[in-house]
């Protein structure tokens, strides 16, 4: 099946099965920030957004991003950067195969929330696992990051 | 899973005459479990075209599209009014927020998983479903029905003339499945209390219930003899948790639920 | 003690390549894969133990798209080590890149590698075997001398005596005693005898294991993968598949996490054989149940401990015996059973007698190999657990026993000398210690006046605290080797490349700004790059928390020898004598007042002008001994008295790792050490089933900790110093995993009375618990 859909602002026009995931068809397409880390939607490494919202790429059919807009995170270069200068702050900057996906949630969670406590951070982040930082120093640095923003 | 073809339905007698057809053809929901299943099917059914993803609240209750992901009825405001937010509390409960904004109500409620943290305040609070094909039926009812169901569900109904109610997820991290969940609510004919991840699907705990129901008073003997009923009803073992310690905190939670919910009322 | 101002070591800077990589620029092993590699999938064993009596492949490769299938027939009966370790290795050589036996679920029967990852697939299941089961030993207590051999094969062997004994599944044994121990127990006023099991750990590095290969223009085979150990992966390729060791390149690009997980050799064998077999490139990552299945784990282990003491609190003895289960596969059997006694009963060195003894045995559950903290994490829960039970009997207080007996600055232990890791070990006097003031200091800030033993907090609920010390080492002396090399370039910048393995911890930061600090310029002006066989020098690799005392201690000598060659060619340049030369700040003046020059200048001068000429300095270092990091961490938990349920509410970690290079990626290692330590203690578990298949083979069914584990994580370090290690640092990577299994269990049991005694300590068994003490009274 042929679908379209853009990504990153730019259109794409992809043949997909109607078994394929949206993180084979990401980096088929050559999106290479997006990653496997489990297959079974628990440890948030390849989440994307889709329309704006997070979803868990390993688990969401390609055919359901036909007309849709998705965003990964080489679509917001602005975010992902002023984030890293705080994960750089807090020493959260380890192995960081589980970043992009925390920037994207963090862009979208800015979006949608207009008070970002400790607790809206914590409920917003916590399906992205981290094996490398004890999550103290990540969710210093989003608070920082988001303070920033305001 | 694998399948061949893939069609986002433009009806839901449409999706009902693929259903009919052959057994191979399956509504797909929001698929978050799809790829812990090896099977191959024909014709996986999309109903994402079908505006079933709305919550409408009415005069005497709030209809869920069956299509409504979790995070929609996480951050409504309608539902978490409902029963101290019992619903609300147990969608949030699930995985993380991505997961949440793929997985829909209806996915949790005709799969009848035996982890479903959602199955079982809907339960509680006296949800009924509404197919397309059946037509209305309660959950409870349909809950022992055996077999997978040929019918398409089209919403989940829960009524708001509700007490206070409470929520309990026993889990090892945030992230994890039930070792047990519970929810007691207060309705007009009394208590209802469910309890779910035994680990089998959600039930009610029906002998807890007649007790509290017909007492006079909910005093301490009482809130014993109903949390001892909840209990007694079948648990089994899995690596979350021994039948045994389900018993145990069966046990203690339906006690804390029972006076939280009582004193509240007060 | 030297100590000075720094300029760029023991200041914070984010890691030279976060920004790189949060943006999502390719960085990873599978970034880098030919687009037209071949996927290669491995068929795994359904059986625990069984021999393959025929193996039919024919109609797999009868596929379109399927390249290549190999079964064990295709290699020669070649026995190697996973471990990923030095050479001659400590491990048994007792795996085969393919066998006819299988000796777990999960272990390789036959690899397929195709055009696609679906066509590979359907190969595997086009493959046709025929098993010859036989019964596994699943229970490790019962694997020495069970009729069930797991290793019959005659080939296997030790590289030196390490108390291998196949026929009855030992796959090592060791056993020291220093002084008479049950003659030193039999006079103790006071004997605490206790026996304790620690579980499997799943590393669960997010990036799983991926490896991919292809032949270059020079017909060489270069492999990328996502290893701790480049060096090591590129002998024990050559050694194993015979291949000569000029002929393999192995680059470690950005590693997404290792813990000790990637130490090993994993889909590196069978890339490496299918490239060199087609000539095409090919690709191999693991799913994530392949790591669970089929990579390693941490050493279950039962250890039986028995401590002495005298009546006011004197210990007199340490008797720590114990059994350690390796799984299918011997990697690290020894090596991680001897740091179990080594690097935790040094602790109380004032003891009369000490004895360190077990065995470590072959299982059919997934082999078991290196983790941060190997061994030391397993004797610190026994050992820590029981000093809490000492000091209950003698009714003192816990730390005050400890303050009493620990390990104090410029004393030593017999055991340094007696024990090291797979031989014998190196004398050496603790010259920075500073163990006294990190538990001060914990103490004030757990408050542990105020707060020890427990307070009731509600009807429900006890909120308590405990606490427990640890040590561990900085690589291994006379073994692991590092070396760095610096260029100089034009303008005066930098190029440092190191065989030390960045796998996450921040590695490549860190050297660069002890680089950086030598050489008084800038880290922006320090350009690293790790690993590559070809292009970086030697380094053993990241493990045994050697990189920042080892691998830094090449860079300080690399960049020492680059500052005496650049005050040489300055003073060239300015017609002057080095020794009149003053280089501050990237800029050279001469004592005598004559002009003086930029680095940036003399560099420019240097390779377009005058007596034009490269400068490249390379630095080597191998310890004479292992300076041990020392810590207190103390835990505040509130716990619900009728479910067992409970919250960390505050981990406080106060850390001797001498100076911090980067203090902020310093407190990384603690933190992410103290969590993992809090997912062993509390709810990391393998379970199998009867028939000895793994269950918890993904995030859903093993729980690792996540961001609502723990409330808040307090982390300090002490005021230190270490005059062998660069600009006074020790390790900081593994000693953080240490303190948590002994510190909950000891505050469940100021909390609740029970002590758990078997890890991870669950909400269950501590209801078990406690229904079986009122049953006892």
């Amino acid at each position: 099946m042929k679908i379209e859909l853009t990504v990153n602002a730019r259109r794409r026009s992809v043949e997909v099965s109607p078994d394929d995931y949206l993180v084979d068809t990401l980096k088929k397409l050559g999106y290479k920030s997006v990653r496997r880390g489990c297959d079974t939607t628990s440890c948030g490494v390849c989440t994307v957004l889709v329309d704006g919202d997070p979803i868990p790429s390993c688990a969401f059919l390609s055919v359901r991003a036909d007309q849709r807009a998705v965003t990964t995170v080489e679509g917001i270069p602005e975010t992902a950067s002023a984030l890293a200068e705080e994960f750089g702050q807090t020493g959260a900057d380890q192995c960081g195969f589980c970043n992009p996906g925390i920037a994207l949630t963090v862009h979208a969670m800015q979006e949608k929330e207009s008070d970002t406590d400790d607790e809206t951070i914590r409920r917003h982040l916590v399906g992205h696992l981290c094996r490398c930082t004890g999550y103290q120093s990540q969710h210093e640095a989003i608070k920082a990051y988001l303070g920033d923003e305001k | 899973m694998k399948f061949k073809t893939y069609r986002r339905v433009e009806s839901l007698d449409e999706a009902y005459q693929l259903l009919q057809e052959d057994r191979k053809n399956m509504v797909v929901a929001g698929g978050g479990w799809l790829k812990m299943s090896s099977r191959t099917l024909e014709t996986a059914i999309d109903l994402s075209a079908l505006g079933l993803d709305r919550i409408v609240a009415g005069e005497d209750t709030i209809e869920i599209g069956s299509m409504t992901p979790l995070s929609a009825i996480e951050a409504d405001s309608g539902i978490a009014a409902l029963a101290s937010g019992i619903l609300s509390q147990a969608a949030g409960a699930v995985m993380g927020l991505s997961f949440r904004n793929l997985a829909t109500v209806g996915g949790s409620v005709v799969g009848k998983y035996g982890f479903s943290d959602v199955l079982t305040p809907l339960l509680a609070m006296g949800a009924e479903l509404d197919f397309y094909g059946e037509g209305r039926i309660s959950l409870e009812a349909f809950l022992k029905k055996k077999g997978r169901t040929a019918d398409i569900l089209k919403s989940v109904i829960v009524p708001r003339s509700l007490g206070p109610g409470y929520f309990k997820k026993v889990r090892k991290t945030r992230l994890d499945f039930a070792a047990l969940n519970l929810a007691v609510v207060t309705t007009q004919r009394g208590y209802r209390i469910a309890v779910g991840s035994r680990p089998s699907a959600a039930t009610l705990g029906e002998e807890a219930m007649e007790i509290l129901n017909s007492a006079d008073t909910i005093d301490e003997a009482t809130i014993e003899k109903a949390a001892r009923a909840v209990a007694s009803l079948k648990y089994g073992d899995n690596p979350r948790a021994s039948k045994a310690y389900r018993e145990h905190v069966a046990y203690v939670y339906t006690k804390r639920a029972i006076e939280e919910v009582r004193d509240c009322e007060d | 003690m030297k100590k000075k101002t720094f300029k760029t070591v023991n200041t914070q800077f984010p890691s030279v390549d976060g920004k790189g990589i949060m943006m999502g620029r390719p960085a990873y092993t599978d970034d880098f894969a030919p687009v037209d590699a071949l996927t290669i999938k491995v068929l795994r064993s359904p059986h625990p133990f069984a021999r393959i009596a025929s193996i039919d492949t024919s109609a797999a490769e009868a596929m379109e798209g399927v390249e290549i299938v190999l079964t064990h027939k295709d290699f020669k009966r070649n026995p190697f080590t996973r471990a990923g370790q030095g050479y001659p290795e400590p491990s048994p050589h007792d795996k085969f890149v393919l066998d006819e036996y299988v000796r777990y679920v999960g272990d390789e029967v036959a690899a397929v590698a195709a055009v696609d990852e679906e066509t590979a697939l359907s190969a595997l299941d086009a493959i046709d075997v025929e098993y010859e089961v036989y019964e596994p030993v699943l229970d490790f207590e019962s694997a020495k001398g069970h009729d069930s051999i797991i290793h019959p094969e005659k080939e296997v062997y030790e590289m030196f005596p390490i108390g291998f004994d196949p026929e009855r599944n030992v796959a090592a044994s060791y056993h020291m005693e220093i002084g008479d121990v049950e003659q030193t127990l039999a006079q103790s006023d006071v004997v605490v005898e206790e026996t304790f099991y620690t579980q499997a750990q799943a590393h669960t590095m997010l990036e799983p294991h991926t490896v991919n290969a292809h032949i270059d223009y020079q017909d060489r085979l270069v492999l990328f993968s996502a290893t701790q150990t480049p060096f090591h992966v590129r002998r024990i390729l050559s050694q194993t598949l015979e291949v000569p060791i000029s002929r393999i390149r192995v680059i470690k690009p950005r590693v997404g996490g290792g813990f000790g997980g990637k130490q090993a050799i994993h889909g590196e064998m069978l890339a490496a054989a299918v490239t060199l077999r087609t000539g095409r490139p090919s690709k191999l990552t693991y799913t994530r149940q392949e790591v669970f299945e089929s990579s390693y784990t941490r050493h279950p282990m039962r250890l039986n401990i028995r401590i002495g003491s005298t009546k006011d609190g004197r210990l007199t003895a340490l008797d720590l015996q114990g059994l350690s289960d390796t799984g299918a596969y011997g990697e690290h059997a020894l090596t991680v059973y001897m740091v179990t006694g080594s690097k935790v009963l040094p602790l109380y060195n004032k003891v009369d007698a000490v004895r360190f003894a077990g065995d470590v045995v072959y299982t059919n559950h997934v082999s078991s190999g290196a983790f941060r903290g190997y061994g030391a994490v397993q004797g610190n829960f026994a050992l820590e657990s029981a000093i809490d039970k000492v000091a209950d009997k003698l009714g003192m207080d816990p730390m005050a026993l400890r303050q009493k007996n620990m390990i104090l600055e410029g004393e030593t232990s017999p055991i340094f000398e007696v024990m090291g890791e797979g031989t014998e070990g190196t004398a050496m006097d603790m010259e920075s210690c500073k163990l006294d003031y990190c538990v001060k200091r914990g103490m004030e800030l757990i408050g542990y006046e105020e707060k020890y033993p427990r307070r009731e907090v509600s009807e429900h609920k006890i909120r308590s605290i405990g606490g427990a010390i640890a040590m561990q080492g900085s690589g291994i002396p006379y073994i692991d080797m590092g070396a760095a090399t610096l260029k100089l370039n034009d303008d005066g910048f930098f190029n440092l490349t190191v065989g030390a393995t960045d796998i996450g911890q921040g590695s490549d930061t860190i050297l660069a700004q002890i680089a950086a600090e030598q050489l008084e310029v800038p880290l922006e002006k320090m350009v690293v790059y790790s690993s590559d066989t070809d292009l970086t020098p030697f380094d053993v690799g990241a493990y045994a928390s050697s990189t920042t005392y080892v691998s830094g201690n090449a860079v300080l000598k690399a960049a020492q020898q680059m500052r005496s060659r650049l005050v040489e060619e300055a003073a060239r340049s300015m017609q002057t004598s080095p020794e009149a030369i003053i280089y501050e700040d990237g800029r050279f003046e001469a004592e005598d007042g004559s002009p003086g020059i930029d680095l940036g200048e003399l560099a420019t001068k240097l390779y377009y002008n005058e007596d034009q000429k490269q400068l490249t300095t390379t630095g080597s270092y191998y310890g004479t001994k292992s300076p041990p990091p020392f810590m207190v961490g103390f835990v505040e938990i509130e716990i619900d008295r009728e479910t067992g349920e409970l919250d960390i509410l505050d981990y406080v970690s106060v850390v001797d790792c001498g100076t911090t290079i980067n203090p902020a990626l310093a407190r990384g290692q603690i933190e992410g050490g103290i969590v993992q330590g809090i997912g062993m203690a509390l709810t990391e578990d393998e379970h199998y089933s009867k028939k000895g298949k793994l269950i918890s083979k993904d995030f859903l069914n093993y729980k690792i900790p996540d961001n609502y584990t723990v409330k808040k994580l307090t982390t300090e370090f002490a005021d230190s110093y270490e005059d062998s290690g660069p600009y006074g640092a020790k390790s900081v990577a593994e000693i953080g995993i240490d303190t948590p299994p002994a510190a909950l269990a000891n505050a469940v049991e100021n909390a609740l009375g029970v002590r758990i005694r078997s890890l991870p300590i669950t909400p269950e068994k501590i209801v078990a618990a406690l229904k079986e003490s009122r049953t006892d009274t």
